[in-house]
């Protein structure tokens, strides 16, 4: 079959989302390079509209019939869409949650939201992207531009480290990736995932194919994985995370991870299923894995991005099960987590960065003590955030916990949702440690919150959506299941 | 709304408006809270009024969709079983505020606050009939009381409020495995429905232990009581009289409502294991409750000591049933309740005691004290009747409960009702002789000379709850007529076997 290139209006309508977000970045780009020092705040109302109207394209794109354009490399489903819209909204916060940790650190530059953008257009890509090309071309745009990101602060110590080792080892996993792609391709004959599932799912399929798919599917996951941070291939995670500035420590730990589940759907759902037999064991390996080691080595963590870090882990881990259960709804149980997740870490890195200063960064778990008695609202705010995360109604982190292990006892792994909640039981121990630190010591230092209007009123906003949607979480939990 | 959401809303959301005035403004805190709970338990009282005692049918009932994909629906109603339970959380939350009026100085518009949602929390938690809605509020519950024992409490508060609550965290969780499992299995998370639904043995099994870690841990039972003490200990005198009053009750009713009706042969073959448990509780525990020094621990196993009949009255049931006369199971269970809410009354006295103590003298320790009576005569002769009533006296809500329990008993083993009986002595023993070394005797400690006596206020909250022993105590009547045929009705299901 000949891959055609067609730009006709109607196909390139498909991907005009993309399309606005990439000459949107080049019109700040350029921009940006003219406008004097007390100008630079325009770049970030710029880089807002920008990511404002890529979503509301996405958004008038929903419902869409489902359309593959581009010689079969990008798909535009209600999948795209959503994930786009989501990713846009959870961008436009963290930016707002940014902007005040930047001017806080003197790193207000315009280069920041550039590269944010752009990590953002590759994140569509790979939201979007339908073949092992695509994807991966989406991966690297976003890595790159993570990488650089997080060394734009140059004179933090950590910083340099952190992008480094981010940068080996997303190399590494970028080539394992790769090998992986090359091996499917090789076999299939086709980078394409319509081609590739049809080829799979084949039932004539012979031996020695299956045993090239599955070697070449070893690999897939295990790029995934990294990207993800699962265990055990999760050691740059809190390293990357306590070095970032915590403003691109919020924004890697947030929109980066949609798409990467959205990479996962792609390539093992929608391209491998077939094979879901095979990559389900290893996807359950590392669920537990990641599941265990998050909560019980983030107890021993003083400070709040790493714990934070180790927490994402055993999060992921929660993922990785709803993708073991190999049933539709399993899969839209993941994604419903992942948004949640999203939810979540917005608002636990929004506080943090709320109580920054000029030379003080509150990192530290001790830095929380008293938060209660000088800052009562907003330590109500971490407090719903540390509980939701922990997995306690009627907070939206709850219902997310509760829909993968009613997908997993469904499945019939039982055992598995036993030994999952016992963690979440060991995690909500280190959650209560910053409860603790707010609630029931007292102020070691004066606390004050300098944040601007707009970050106090977005987080709180955030903060009452974990509340609110947990009490009414049926419509995002429809949501999900509809994706798929 | 109808009622029953009214009680679990309104002082949810009065508890954020109470947030709202704030700390600054305490005295407007108080009364607003204060007029708020005084409101619920008014309203509660309809429960009680409007109540068909008769059926054993959920009444009250509300029902909307919630979670449609897992078909899990925002689903109320109150039997027998319940509707005492949830008036006894609103006559206590009453009297928890009053009693914490001046006494609470530091953030007091939150201290009220968490109150109020607790109380709306726990109403939830009595009237849920979905498995999820109840587990919610289950979960939810313990977030006040984390932060009432860590923020208001005592010298190690932060621990005692960890420790319970990852202590509850992880008894729980098995409970919604399990949950999940039967939703898995019978396609709904209606509790009424999971009543029917058959299981195996092997799964009765299962899920019976699974329930039995939530529960337990909650009542609390020996050996997984040890988070009691230390909460109780650290907690405010508030927070206490909330814990023992009403939030272990909530494991009873667990046993009322999941364990025995969803695992009926299950709950038949470990009875033994449950009835020894419960034994250990009642003796072993009252022993250790005859050495502490500490007056709030003193009373904390008591608590436990005393939960234990509920436990031993549920669970003898199989043994005390006889095939044509359900007598002795049903004093059994009817026992058990009553017990439950007496002990509502009893524990919430007794540590209110030692909270009017400990705000005057800033000591739990029984050393402290000694011929409190000489300067404070009003307050000892609650103090007595309360101690009369925990330690079992004829005439007292504390008596009721326990004879009727061991009456179930002696048809079950004599031997369990022996054992059992040796609480009145025991029970006696700790709480006489605390009797006798806080309030008679000479005064060692010249601090207790100068003690003033209740004031309107406490005599009030003391007055009120001597009331409710006393009646209680008197004519338990009307309180068994309305579980009756509820208990009926559950001792029909725990006794038809589901294999």
């Amino acid at each position: 079959m000949m891959n055609t290139f067609q730009f006709d209006t109607a196909s390139l309508l498909v991907a005009l989302p993309e399309i606005f977000l990439l000459s949107a970045i080049v019109v700040v780009l350029l921009l940006d390079l003219f406008l004097t020092k007390g100008f630079k705040q325009v770049t970030y109302y710029l880089t807002q509209a920008s990511l404002l109207i890529t979503g509301v394209l996405s958004y008038s794109l929903i419902g869409h019939p489902e359309t593959i354009i581009f010689g079969n490399s990008f798909v535009l489903d209600d999948m795209a869409s959503v994930f786009k819209v989501f990713m846009m909204g959870s961008a436009m916060v963290a930016m707002v949650y940014s902007r005040h940790y930047l001017t806080q650190h003197d790193l207000f530059r315009g280069e920041y939201f550039i590269l944010v953008l752009l990590s953002i257009l590759g994140m569509m890509v790979m939201v979007s992207g339908y073949s092992l090309l695509t994807l991966y071309l989406g991966l690297e745009i976003l890595s790159l531009s993570l990488y650089t990101l997080i060394a734009i602060a140059r004179n933090r110590s950590g910083a340099i480290e952190a992008a480094l080792k981010y940068f080996v080892l997303g190399a590494i996993a970028s080539g394992l990736l790769l090998y992986g792609m090359s091996m499917i391709y090789g076999i299939s004959g086709s980078l394409n995932i319509v081609d590739i599932a049809a080829f799979s799912s084949d039932a004539n399929l012979g031996s020695r194919e299956t045993l090239i798919i599955n070697f070449g599917l070893v690999f897939l996951v295990i790029g995934i994985a990294f990207k993800l941070g699962a265990v055990p291939f999760h050691m740059w995670v809190p390293d990357v995370y306590q070095g970032s500035p915590t403003s691109v420590t919020m924004f890697i730990s947030t929109v980066p991870k949609i798409a990467a589940v959205a990479m996962l759907v792609r390539l093992l759902v929608d391209g491998l299923g077939s094979m879901h037999a095979y990559w389900s064991d290893l996807f359950m390996i590392l669920a537990l894995l990641s599941i265990a080691l998050g909560s019980v080595v983030a107890l021993m963590q003083t400070n709040i991005k790493r714990m934070l870090a180790y927490s994402t882990i055993s999060h992921i881990g929660f993922i990785m099960l709803g993708f073991v259960t190999g049933v539709i709804t399993g899969y839209g149980a993941a994604v419903f987590y992942i948004l949640v997740y999203v939810l979540m870490s917005l608002a636990a890195f929004g506080v943090i960065i709320l109580l920054n200063k000029k030379g003080f960064e509150a990192e530290k778990i001790s830095d929380y003590k008293g938060l209660s008695k000088h800052s009562p609202w907003f330590a109500l705010m971490m407090l719903v955030v540390m509980l939701s995360m922990a997995g306690v109604p009627p907070f939206i982190g709850f219902y997310s916990k509760f829909f993968i292990l009613q997908q997993v006892i469904s499945a019939g792994f039982v055992t598995v949702a036993v030994i999952a909640v016992i963690f979440a039981v060991i995690s909500a121990y280190y959650y209560l440690q910053i409860i603790k630190s707010m609630y029931f010591n007292d102020a070691e230092q004066e606390i004050t919150v300098t944040a601007p209007i707009d970050m106090k009123l977005v987080l709180s906003i955030n903060a009452t959506l974990i509340l609110v949607v947990g009490l009414f979480p049926d419509f995002w939990m429809k949501l999900a299941l509809s994706l798929f | 709304m109808e009622l029953l959401s009214l009680l679990i809303w309104l002082p949810i959301l009065g508890g954020g408006l109470v947030i709202f005035v704030g700390n600054e403004r305490a005295d407007t805190a108080r009364w607003l809270s204060v007029a708020i709970s005084i409101i619920i338990f008014v309203m509660s009282l309809s429960l009680y009024t409007g109540f068909d005692s008769t059926t054993h049918l959920m009444q009250f009932v509300e029902k909307a969709s919630w979670i449609s994909q897992l078909n899990i629906n925002y689903h109320i109603g109150v039997d027998g079983i319940s509707m005492p339970l949830i008036i006894l959380t609103t006559f206590s939350t009453v009297l928890v505020l009053i009693a914490g009026w001046e006494v609470i100085q530091k953030r007091t518009a939150h201290y009220m606050a968490a109150f109020l949602m607790m109380e709306g929390l726990i109403i939830g938690v009595f009237s849920s009939l979905d498995a999820i809605l109840f587990y919610a509020f289950w979960e939810a519950s313990l977030i006040p009381m984390l932060l009432i024992i860590g923020i208001w409490g005592g010298d190690n508060r932060v621990y005692a409020a960890v420790k319970f609550f990852l202590y509850t965290f992880l008894g729980s969780v098995f409970m919604l495995v399990s949950l999940i499992y039967m939703y898995n299995k019978g396609g709904s998370f209606s509790i009424l429905d999971m009543h029917n639904l058959s299981l195996t043995a092997t799964e009765q099994t299962w899920i019976f232990w699974a329930f039995f870690m939530a529960f337990a841990v909650k009542v609390p039972m020996f050996p997984v009581h040890t988070w009691l003490p230390d909460a109780h200990v650290q907690a405010p005198t508030g927070g206490s009289v909330i814990l023992a009053a009403i939030m272990l009750k909530m494991g009873g009713y667990g046993f009322f409502r999941f364990s025995l009706p969803i695992t009926p042969d299950a709950s038949l073959q470990f009875s033994d294991v449950v009835i020894s448990l419960s034994l250990i509780a009642i003796v072993y525990i009252g022993f250790v409750a005859l050495v502490q020094r500490d007056m709030k621990k003193l009373i904390a196993y008591s608590s436990i000591s005393h939960m234990g009949f509920v436990t031993l009255g549920v669970f003898a049931l199989f043994l005390a049933y006889r095939p044509g006369s359900a007598e002795g199971a049903l004093l059994g269970l009817e026992g058990a309740m009553v017990q439950m809410i007496s002990h509502g009354f009893i524990s919430a006295a007794m540590f209110l005691v030692v909270g009017v103590l400990y705000d005057r003298l800033h000591s739990r320790e029984i050393s402290t004290y000694g011929g409190v009576i000489n300067s404070m005569p009003k307050f000892t002769g609650f103090a007595v009747l309360f101690a009369m009533a925990n330690a079992g006296l004829p005439g007292t809500s504390g008596f009721v409960g326990e004879f009727m329990v061991i009456l179930g008993a002696v048809q079950a083993n004599i031997w369990y009702a022996v054992l059992a009986a040796t609480t009145l002595i025991v029970g006696a023993a700790y709480t006489l002789w605390m009797v006798k070394r806080v309030f008679w005797g000479p005064i060692t400690n010249p601090a207790v000379e100068t003690l003033n006596d209740i004031n309107g206020r406490e005599f009030f909250v003391l007055a009120t709850l001597a009331l409710a022993v006393l009646i209680m105590g008197l004519y338990p009547q009307p309180v068994i007529e309305v579980m009756h045929a509820s208990i009926d009705h559950l001792l029909n299901q725990a006794l038809t076997s589901k294999l």
